[in-house]
């Protein structure tokens, strides 16, 4: 990844180098989650996996415009939000096949990626649970006048929740230093969002109830989401408040490891399909003038870093039993914060 | 590329639909669930159901499957995912005499209706008088590597409420009649169904419209004379597999299904304790103020006299819910765990 610095030395979103990144970024979460597929297959990821294939370009957005010390709170679909804050590939696969290596030494698994030190906050596998402990980093940030942005990402189930409600109106009020980022992907698990929401966008058409300006954005368009990004991380960090972001995107595949998604129509599964964020934007770079041969490139280094990570990961040993009671209570030692 | 292998009764999202019973007549705990939520559905048009993705879809682990094909979307209802919500609307419908069985797609998830249950629910019938005759059922549990946020037993938190019913069956036939007995309750009931039983264990299930198992009543799945191990859940199987090792070894267990953890059948946990003099008190739910703590005191308290040996505990400890397969088969008590339980007892 590269060194984006602070804010004030981010390069502009049409410079090249930027463009790269981000066609990097996506392709690395890309590589990572088709390969967490197949060794789902292999029965080497055990227990439940939700895959990010078809949403890369708004973790991998957000995750370039933020400061290496900002705070990303996600859900239990992670695993690009938190390759998008620089945590290597290794870990976070040896997490997912419970080893020892694992970001969390196999006590968490694909649903609980945590790594504090990158920024990447947790994520949250009860729906709309990290909306407020986002609006609580944010505030912590505003008082200690760190000038750090949380953003939050979460599906368009958790609209529904009343917590997504109380963050909200709280972050609005306190005008907290953080970005609500809503990815829809148009199914709350198994059932259409819109089956069980009263307003057709779930979360922009409710924006005007936190007095926020309504944002609804293609969630496949790369360049618009680093824009988007960008505007609202510097809102944020300039103390303007919150914004609410409603970013809409497709899954590839089905909400967990095993589901077939039977009850999409194949036509829209077929219209977003050719919507592919990361086929989109590598075609877009190609005409903008990027050599085939670069993109190419970034293609096979992603490959064999991930080759290299899945060999990592499963050399690592399963969790040993002497970790099963570590950590349970701060022994004063901890890194983060003391 | 490998064939998918899907443990059974794993995660269970998106998992095979549930089918039907065996040729022979055996259905699965998930099946005998289904039967029951079924024929209690078409006996009382006062009983509905409501939850997350439970129509359309079937339900996250396909318990619902078809019902709202039969009953429609009236009584078969999608809920959006707002647990607080989901039971505050179980308990004001009750109120005017609707029977609602509420479902969680897991149990988990029951902490995001907390206030709901334990301070409206748990608390409404003894200051206003109304009956609340509401069923929360959903999957409970670990040993299906769903790690922390996904395999809780939370049967202490709603037994400690003072007002609700938590049952947690170990068997198809007493899933299925427990469950309709909950049904037709005027009290609240939590029941927990076990996930890593749903399609692991079958048998033959009564197919009597009226066949009901009480509430509240032990049952002795196994009949010993050293030492009595009692247990309730995913625990009573492996309790049983450790009771079968045992005899092979010349020990008697006799293995006590609590089947209901509150109210708690203390008389039948008592008559086995007269018997064997000994106790070991199995239980997934943690072992700190856990369901087995209450039980190992009402043995010290009440059965002092025929002990022969100190009642033992074994629980998980006080920790999370780990994910990698080695540490949460360290965490949960494993069939040699009892098995060297039952020795030590019976050494005394």
């Amino acid at each position: 990844m590269v060194d984006l610095g602070t804010d004030a030395t981010h390069p502009a979103r049409e410079a090249d180098d930027v463009r790269i990144a981000l066609f990097r970024l996506m392709v690395r979460l890309r590589v990572f989650e088709k390969r967490a597929y197949d060794l789902f297959l292999q029965n080497l990821v055990k227990g439940t996996s939700h895959l990010g294939l078809g949403q890369e370009a708004i973790a991998a957005a957000f995750g370039l415009a933020m400061r290496p010390d900002d705070y990303t709170f996600c859900t239990y679909r992670g695993h690009d939000h938190t390759l998008a804050r620089g945590v290597p590939m290794a870990p976070v696969m040896a997490e997912l096949l419970g080893r020892e290596g694992g970001l969390m030494a196999g006590k968490g698994g694909s649903m609980h990626l945590t790594s504090v030190e990158h920024g990447m906050m947790g994520s949250y596998a009860i729906v709309g649970a990290h909306l407020p402990i986002a609006a609580g980093a944010a505030w912590s940030a505003q008082v200690r006048g760190s000038g750090q942005v949380a953003v939050c990402f979460f599906g368009d189930g958790a609209t529904n929740i009343g917590a997504f409600h109380e963050a909200l109106n709280l972050a609005a009020i306190w005008k907290l230093p953080v970005v609500f980022v809503c990815e829809n992907n148009l199914y709350m698990e198994y059932t259409p969002i819109g089956a069980v929401t009263a307003v057709e966008h779930p979360a922009s058409d409710r924006a005007s109830a936190y007095g926020l300006e309504p944002i609804l954005v293609d969630g496949n368009d790369a360049d618009l989401m680093f824009e988007v990004a960008r505007a609202t991380i510097d809102r944020a960090r300039s103390g303007d408040g919150p914004s609410l972001v409603e970013a809409v995107t497709y899954r590839h595949g089905g909400h967990s490891r095993a589901d077939p998604a039977k009850y999409r129509p194949a036509s829209e599964e077929q219209e977003w399909l050719e919507r592919d964020p990361v086929i989109v934007y590598r075609a877009l770079l190609e005409s903008s003038g990027v050599g085939s041969g670069t993109l190419t490139a970034i293609e096979a280094e992603a490959e064999a870093e991930i080759d290299e990570a899945t060999e990592l990961a499963k050399a690592s040993p399963p969790s040993s039993v002497s970790l099963i009671e570590r950590d349970v209570w701060s022994d004063g030692g901890s890194a983060w914060r003391s | 590329m490998a064939k998918a292998q899907v443990e059974a009764g794993a995660a269970g999202h998106g998992a095979e639909p549930r089918g039907k019973r065996t040729e022979a007549g055996e259905a699965t705990y998930l099946i005998a669930i289904a039967e029951a939520l079924w024929e209690e559905m078409e006996r009382d048009e006062r009983v509905y159901m409501l939850g997350e993705d439970i129509g359309a879809y079937g339900g996250a682990f396909k318990v619902t499957e078809g019902f709202i094909e039969r009953f429609g979307d009236g009584r078969v209802m999608d809920t959006p995912i707002a647990e607080e919500t989901i039971v505050g609307m179980a308990v004001g419908s009750a109120m005017e005499g609707m029977r609602p069985v509420a479902e969680f797609q897991y149990a988990d998830f029951m902490s995001s209706g907390f206030d709901e249950i334990t301070t409206v629910l748990a608390r409404y019938h003894y200051r206003s008088g109304v009956p609340l005759p509401v069923v929360l059922r959903g999957p409970s549990g670990g040993g299906v590597r769903a790690s922390s946020f996904h395999s809780i037993n939370p049967e202490p938190w709603f037994a400690h409420a003072g007002g609700i019913k938590v049952i947690c069956p170990a068997f198809p036939s007493d899933a299925k009649g427990l469950l309709k007995s909950a049904i037709r309750d005027d009290n609240p009931c939590m029941f927990l169904e076990h996930k890593w039983i749903y399609r692991r264990i079958k048998e033959i299930v009564p197919e009597e419209p009226d066949f009901l198992v009480p509430i509240g009543k032990a049952d002795v799945k196994r009949e010993g004379s050293d030492v009595s191990i009692i247990t309730y859940g995913a625990m009573v199987h492996k309790a049983l597999e450790a009771a079968e090792n045992l005899a092979q070894r010349g020990m008697s267990a006799e293995v006590v299904d609590l089947r209901t953890v509150y109210p708690l059948d203390e008389d039948t946990v008592l008559r086995s304790i007269e018997k064997t003099s000994r106790a070991l008190v199995l239980s997934e739910s943690y072992r700190f103020l856990g369901i087995g703590a209450e039980v190992a005191a009402t043995i010290a308290e009440k059965a002092f006299e025929h002990l022969d040996a100190p009642v033992e505990r074994l629980s998980p400890p006080n920790i999370p819910v780990p994910f990698s397969p080695t540490l949460e088969d360290a965490f949960l008590p494993g069939v040699s765990d009892i098995e060297a339980a039952v020795e030590r007892l019976s050494a005394w």
